[in-house]
């Protein structure tokens, strides 16, 4: 019972690049027994990807295998020949990936490429592979399999693509699956949904799993023992609820630290050294608001911004097959109506000083209402009041003119699309104040970029770099920089963690709330991610289908949930366990 | 789904987009060639005649009309398949044209497959080999090919293999004066002679035919090469090669069966592009071979401003090659799936 | 497909981010001439590492001085007859022989690479220039340009292309101005056609919505933060064209088309030379259609290199 069906020993990987050959894994060792789950947790550039490519010989062609041994079942996968590995991959070691409608061949039906894999196993013949394909496709809880086998990867969702994918590595009953970050990309319900199935895939079938991930709430409650990765080398390993609550190794600690969890505040998420007046005011408040002590009591009872009725609707044009940018956002194919309905009706306020998050699934309008807010986007109907003054009544492209344009600003999701990969830092900073603001010579510019350099907690010589020499925790704060440049009163904040490290979205919350505080702005703060709302906002409201579901004081609506869809997405969240405060 | 008969839709709605397309052409063609320098009139009254007489002619030709007025009429001639008088040798133009097509397209066909049989497999090949020796010979050959002007290539084959090899025969045309063109079915001579089981023809119009096409199979070669060999490589760094690999399919599976449907995409929409570069080739080939086909025309009646010819020939080639586009665009559709549903 | 919630890289991206991290790490002082200076080094760095492009580079450089400098440096003139002297074969006083007017071939090619890089260079500047701003105006604004101009561009794509250019320099008179203007409208299409792909990609791209949100007009948007970030490929299609462009003027010049004796021109002395082809006389057209070939290799294995700089995903 107690046998290692893996064992990897001091595996060294590099990949020659054109800066010359560069170690992405050193010194790794681990070992998988049969039946269990092992987590491989770590950031991003930990190696945690390369190790499974590599046990699995698929790495690129400028990858090498410099030295170690890799041990499956006695076979030494790395001398296996490659007939051997042909054997092994699919037929004893499966693995499934991130972003799933890409895994799968777009040109190719579904069902057509199960049947490639069982007969390539030899584990049907072209008579009965069909039959055994769309039972593999009701295994994995595929509704109306017999359809569904005839269905290409662009006709299906998400969720649906990557049970595909997981029907493909679980047909020929492999004894181990390697699951590299398969739910990144897919909605917090539906990554419970998929992790639940492979989880009782794999224990109904005494299969072994190393399950990839940077996120611990998931190595938390799907894994029995882990190991942490950290720039290419095993920093700790054991099992989960001794790494959990007796971390050893300094970064798992501020891994663990950094991930929030049900009841932790702000401040928490940082070593106590870096911990700002701000936000250590938090400790012993209550368990919800992050409530600024500095706040003023509102100036007047006039709401910074007042929404009423706000509405867009899209013309469908009969075709299913839209360009991506249209799908920026967050629409699925839907089924054809005459039009669709973004955002319906929906009114909201939010406070001077206030800071309200706005939750909901991918799809449910929130970007579209971030983008008419911000008057990029034009509504259908609907008023839109900031300051005591109509804005929906401009239109989007006129504006860049207005003289409240400097006061309604946004950080964008995506810190590397959000920079143009032309200007350097100081030039993207500097563009906003450029533009509206008021300064006359360059060196009253260079100084008040210098300034917010200094605010955001940048370095003052990575002003003069490209993008594509920043890293993502730096080009957030180049993004941020840009955003308060104006001294705006209502700053949208449209997931600016989601694409971030743990430890880096630790930094970055922590340095917008201190930002809030000192420059005294109001946050509408976007995510998906309830837990991370539940830290900086006072309020939160959550959206399904264009319309505002719930909404209320964050700490009511976290601990009791009026709707059941608010349920659902609280419980689907994925915990840590509680660690004990330090 | 949506549409049952979508593709037929999507085929009806190509045919449809194409009819502006068309128009375009045709009013282009009717700009350009009314804008030829020279008199018309002038040439077919002859160096002796005066300016009553020119005027007359002119009235004939209906010449001295508004110009939407003329286009309205040439509209009319189009509808009926007129295209006009050459000036030089008094023939129809249409009938011209249309009895030396055959001589064009048999040339441009097999031109066309045999650069396909080459340059496919050789994009592949260098694909799944990068770095090695098939990997390099195919990057210089397309380079080079790509450099090569096609007259000029034409002439260096003309060169070696007749001049100094003696193994091609006089590039003079078609065929040998010695043989007779077998009996007319379609126009190509390969057809044609097989048709009628006159083999020795057979063998002489193909031994003519092997210079030109070899000169433009080169020309498309490097292109069509150089799209399979990127398609591919692009394609096998893809996700879903990935997943297939590590599936455990095998290299053949995992190539043909998913890399090379997937490559072939990008390369029938690139199709189109070669044929634009073929036809213009098509022309200089022509010339250095003498082969009698629309090519050899125009430039003939280019030289003397022949209206008419000129005018029949742009046309005739762009309506080639707006059926050869649409024949592409439909067959895309039935290759990528996702283009079914609609747009 | 949604928003990307929480992707994480894949393997290239882990790769790109370890170099990043080990280039970033290596600076020290940041003033904007380092940037500038580092930019300008890599492209050297690229260039010269590869001999490939050494090769190109140099050869670039040899076509550019030989334009500039030809005059000067023919050994004879090139316009020169001498009923003695025709049709010599190559020898040492005459390195590329003589043609059937007993004019220099040498200094012929010499001569002509001014004239047909000139209008290869007229050509495709007017083209890119017009192309361009049609394609970007398009491809970001939409609505009734796009559809117009597209159909103008469909309409010049519609026809086979030397074709077209025949038939325009038929119609506009059998000039060299003519072939740079046909030529130039042919190889429209190109530039306005990638010009508003590479907008449209971007025109919903963070960064584009944060320079609307900085208050920059549309127009300051397209001219300033887009229209510089599609400056790169358009490199890339400008240095292709070129070869072509040199191709279908020296392919008019062939069929008569353009240039008229006794000027020098690749096209017209491989056209004058292939009479002679079939009796031997082989140096009359060979030097020029080597010329030809060369001009015409270099600028495509420039345009490969620059292509590897910009997007070394698409390397060929």
């Amino acid at each position: 019972m107690d046998q290692k069906i893996l064992e990897i020993d001091n595996l060294t990987v590099e990949f020659m690049t054109r800066n010359g050959s560069v170690t992405a894994v050193e010194n790794v060792s681990f070992a998988v027994k049969k039946g269990e789950t092992l987590g491989v947790i770590g950031e991003s550039g930990s190696g945690k990807s390369v190790t499974s490519l590599a046990l699995m010989r698929i790495l690129d062609t400028n990858g090498k295998i410099l030295s170690g041994e890799l041990v499956y079942s006695g076979v030494d996968l790395k001398r296996a020949s490659n007939a051997a590995m042909y054997d092994i991959r699919g037929r004893e070691i499966s693995m499934i990936f991130q972003n799933p409608r890409a895994s799968l061949n777009p040109v190719r039906k579904i069902g057509k490429q199960l049947e490639d894999v069982l007969c390539q196993h030899g584990l049907a013949n072209k008579y009965n592979a069909r039959k055994k394909a769309i039972d593999l496709l009701a295994t994995v809880k595929i509704e109306n399999p017999t359809a569904r086998f005839n269905a290409y990867p662009h006709e299906l969702s998400g969720g649906m693509c990557q049970r595909v994918v997981i029907a493909i590595a679980l047909a020929c009953q492999p004894r181990l699956l390697i699951a590299d970050e398969p739910t990144t990309g897919l909605d917090v319900t539906t990554q419970k949904v998929i992790l639940d199935l492979v989880k009782d895939l794999t224990t109904e079938r005494g299969m072994s799993m190393i399950l990839i991930t940077h996120d611990l709430g998931l190595a938390a409650n799907y894994c029995d023992r882990a190991i942490v990765m950290e720039q290419g080398k095993v920093v700790e390993s054991g099992c989960i609820n001794n790494l959990f609550l007796n971390p050893n190794h300094p970064y798992t600690k501020k891994l663990i630290r950094a991930t929030p969890n049900k009841s932790s505040q702000l401040n928490q998420l940082l070593p106590s050294e870096s911990r700002s007046s701000c936000t250590s005011y938090l400790e012993g408040s209550h368990q919800s608001a992050s409530f600024n002590h500095k706040r003023r009591e509102p100036k007047n009872q006039r709401p910074l911004l007042y929404i009423d009725r706000l509405t867009k609707e899209f013309p469908i044009r009969n075709q299913i097959f839209r360009l991506p940018s249209l799908m920026s956002f967050g629409k699925r194919p839907k089924e054809v109506q005459q039009v669709f309905r973004a955002v319906d009706n929906l009114s909201m306020k939010i406070n001077y000083g206030e800071s309200v998050g706005l939750v909901g699934e991918s799809g449910c309008g929130k970007s579209t209402t971030s983008a008419m807010i911000m008057r990029l986007v034009d509504s259908t109907e609907g008023w839109i009041e900031f300051d005591g003054t109509d804005i929906g009544s401009v239109p989007a492209k006129h504006f860049a003119r207005s003289p409240i344009r400097s006061k309604l600003q946004m950080v964008f999701q995506d810190p590397t699309d959000c920079l143009n990969p032309r200007f350097t830092a100081r030039q993207s900073i500097s563009d906003p104040i450029i533009v509206l603001g008021s300064l006359n010579s360059k060196r009253s510019l260079d100084k008040r970029v210098d300034h917010l350099a200094d605010l955001v907690g940048l370095p003052k010589q990575l002003l003069e770099r490209f993008p594509h020499q920043l890293s993502g925790g730096q080009k957030a704060r180049v993004g941020i920089a840009r955003a308060i440049a104006l001294d705006p009163k209502l700053l949208i904040l449209d997931e600016p963690t989601a694409a971030l490290d743990v430890s880096v979205q630790a930094v970055v919350l922590n340095l917008l709330q201190e930002l809030k505080c000192e420059l005294d702005m109001s946050y509408l703060f976007i995510s998906h991610d309830l837990n991370v709302v539940r830290l900086l906002c006072d309020r939160v409201m959550v959206m399904q289908s264009g319309r505002i579901l719930e909404e209320g004081e964050t700490g009511k609506v976290m601990v009791e949930p009026a709707q059941s869809y608010t349920r659902d997405l609280i419980n689907a969240i994925p915990h840590p366990p509680e660690l004990v405060p330090q | 789904m949506m549409y049952p008969q979508s593709r037929v839709g999507t085929v009806v709605r190509r045919l449809g987009q194409a009819l502006p397309v068309l128009f375009g052409v045709i009013l282009a063609t009717f700009v350009l060639t009314r804008a030829l320098p020279g008199d018309p009139a002038a040439f077919f009254a002859g160096p002796a005649a005066d300016e009553k007489s020119i005027a007359e002619i002119r009235k004939a030709l209906g010449l001295d009309r508004p110009l939407p007025e003329q286009f309205l009429v040439y509209l009319r001639d189009l509808s009926r398949g007129e295209l006009g008088t050459s000036i030089s040798t008094g023939q129809p133009v249409s009938e011209e044209l249309i009895r030396r097509l055959p001589a064009s397209l048999e040339l441009t066909f097999l031109a066309l497959l045999i650069s396909m049989i080459i340059a496919v497999p050789l994009g592949i090949l260098a694909a799944i080999n990068p770095g090695k020796l098939i990997d390099h010979i195919c990057r210089i050959l397309t380079t080079a090919g790509v450099s090569l002007p096609t007259f000029f290539t034409g002439l260096g084959l003309v060169f070696i293999f007749y001049y100094i090899l003696g193994w091609a025969p006089a590039p003079l045309g078609r065929l040998d004066f010695a043989y007779l063109p077998p009996p007319h079915v379609t126009g190509f001579y390969l057809i044609d002679g097989a048709f009628a089981a006159e083999w020795d023809t057979v063998y002489a119009a193909l031994s003519q035919l092997m210079l030109p096409c070899v000169t433009l199979a080169l020309f498309t070669l490097a292109p069509i090469a150089r799209m399979t060999r990127a398609s591919m490589i692009q394609v096998l760094s893809s996700d879903f090669i990935r997943t297939a690999r590590a599936a455990g399919l095998t290299n053949y599976t995992v190539l043909i069966k998913y890399a090379f449907r997937n490559a072939l995409l990008p390369l029938v929409t690139t199709l189109g592009m070669v044929f634009s570069f073929t036809l213009g080739a098509n022309v200089l080939v022509e010339k250095v071979f003498a082969w009698p086909g629309i090519g050899s025309y125009a430039v003939e009646a280019l030289v003397v401003a022949d209206y008419a010819a000129v005018q029949g020939f742009v046309l005739s080639m762009a309506i080639i090659f707006l059926i050869l586009n649409l024949i592409i665009d439909i067959l895309y559709t039935f290759i990528d799936p996702r283009i079914e549903l609609g747009n | 497909m949604t928003v990307i919630i929480n992707s994480k890289p894949a393997i290239k991206e882990v790769v790109a981010d370890l170099e990043s991290r080990s280039a970033s790490e290596t600076t020290g002082s940041s003033r904007i001439a380092h940037s500038i200076r580092k930019q300008g080094s890599y492209i050297w760095y690229i260039l010269s590492s590869n001999s490939v492009s050494l090769i190109a580079f140099t050869l670039f450089i040899l076509l550019v001085l030989l334009a500039i400098l030809g005059p000067l440096i023919v050994p004879y003139n090139p316009l020169a007859t001498s009923a003695v002297d025709a049709l010599k074969s190559p020898s040492w006083s005459h390195w590329f022989g003589t043609d059937q007017l007993g004019r220099d071939v040498l200094s012929r090619v010499i001569i002509a690479t001014r004239l047909d890089l000139l209008i290869s260079v007229t050509a495709v500047a007017i083209s890119f220039v017009f192309g361009s701003l049609i394609g970007a105006v398009a491809g970001y604004f939409g609505g009734w340009f796009d559809k117009v101009s597209g159909r103008f561009i469909d309409t010049i794509m519609a026809f086979p292309l030397f074709v077209l250019a025949m038939g325009i320099v038929a119609a506009l008179g059998n000039t060299v101005e003519n072939i740079v203007y046909a030529t130039a409208i042919i190889n429209l299409p190109f530039y306005a056609r990638v010009a508003r792909a590479e907008v449209n990609i971007r025109r919903d791209a963070g960064f584009v919505h944060a320079a609307k949100l900085s208050g920059n007009s549309d127009f300051r948007v397209l001219a300033f933060h887009i229209y510089p970030n599609t400056l790169p490929p358009m490199m890339v299609q400008a240095s292709l064209n070129m070869g072509w462009a040199i191709l279908n003027a020296a392919g008019l010049s062939f069929i008569g088309l353009g240039v008229r004796p006794p000027t020098a021109e690749w096209g017209i002395m491989v056209a004058e030379g292939a009479n002679f082809i079939v009796s031997g006389e082989w140096w009359l057209a060979f030097f020029p259609g080597i010329a030809l070939m060369l001009a015409v290799f270099t600028f495509n294995l420039l345009g490969d290199c620059l292509r590897d700089i910009v997007d070394p995903r698409q390397r060929t």
